[in-house]
């Protein structure tokens, strides 16, 4: 059965003893880009923290800032926690809403990194806990967050959701019967 | 599959998340106006077609989304270094040696 994207509401998505994959609620997400020159007064004028590192992930508040590569960032925040996005920034950059682009799902369990093997050409393990890395995903762009050891967040743009969701669900099931 | 570090991220990962994108160390003339046919026509077309050690771009375009610049041996697919854009092209004697 062919799965559309308004087909996928937060919530279970697959589980098992495996692992579990579950949907997130909705969140708002913003692109930063900026060279590294505006680095400085872009951060002191959002009142935000951008990491330096490619893969890095800063938390202020409940506001979370992922480095994607070395002008790029990804800022995660609560639906209505926005308030820097209205903040005015003197220096040159771009800040764009993406909330609507991307869907997340969250990978539990003890073979949590295993089962992001099935479609991450990259070794999952080379992500530690508190980093985020944007990669691939069985072809399609991912941004891939590792929260804890057993305890990923995959953000992918919302067409190509359900081809992922369908291989996390067996790969799920999979692991479990092996 | 290729493993290709990216001097941007400073790990190396697997082919699949770069994409190649031609021969580096190809730049465009400042005052194009004042281009012969013929330069333009070897700026825009010719390349060099190296057999063995060739200087080329990369881009990681499912990670740091950069441009890099890699000097591959195009005879044994090996990967003699990556560096960043708009670096010096690195010494191939000094590559060649390490690499033997």
């Amino acid at each position: 059965m062919t799965i559309h994207p308004h087909d996928l509401t937060p919530g279970k998505i697959a589980e098992s003893a495996a692992c579990k994959v579950h949907m997130l609620d909705p969140v708002a997400r913003f692109s930063l880009r900026a060279h590294e020159p505006e680095r400085k007064a872009v951060a002191d004028a959002l009142e935000l923290d951008l990491p330096w590192y490619v893969g890095d992930v800063a938390k202020t508040g409940e506001t979370e800032v992922l480095n994607l590569g070395p002008d790029e960032w990804l800022i995660v925040a609560p639906e209505g926690q926005t308030d820097f996005a209205s903040r005015t920034v003197d220096a040159p950059h771009a800040l764009t809403d993406i909330s609507d682009r991307e869907l997340t799902f969250r990978i539990t369990g003890p073979r949590a990194s295993d089962l992001l093997t099935l479609g991450c050409p990259r070794d999952p393990d080379s992500i530690k806990p508190g980093q985020g890395r944007r990669t691939l995903f069985d072809s399609a762009t991912v941004v891939l967050w590792r929260d804890g050891e057993n305890d990923f967040r995959m953000d992918i743009w919302r067409s190509f959701a359900p081809h992922a969701v369908s291989l996390l669900a067996l790969g799920c099931a999979e692991l479990a019967a092996e | 599959m290729l493993l290709i570090r990216c001097p941007y991220c400073d790990e190396t990962l697997p082919e699949l998340e770069f994409a190649y994108a031609g021969e580096a160390h190809i730049a465009r003339a400042l005052d194009p106006s004042s281009v012969t046919d013929e330069d333009w026509r070897d700026f825009l077309f010719i390349r060099s077609n190296a057999k063995g050690p060739h200087y080329e771009r990369w881009r990681h375009v499912h990670g740091c989304g950069r441009f890099f610049n890699a000097v591959r041996d195009t005879v044994t697919d090996r990967f003699l270094t990556t560096y960043k854009a708009g670096e010096a092209k690195p010494d191939l004697e000094t590559l060649t040696g390490d690499a033997r």
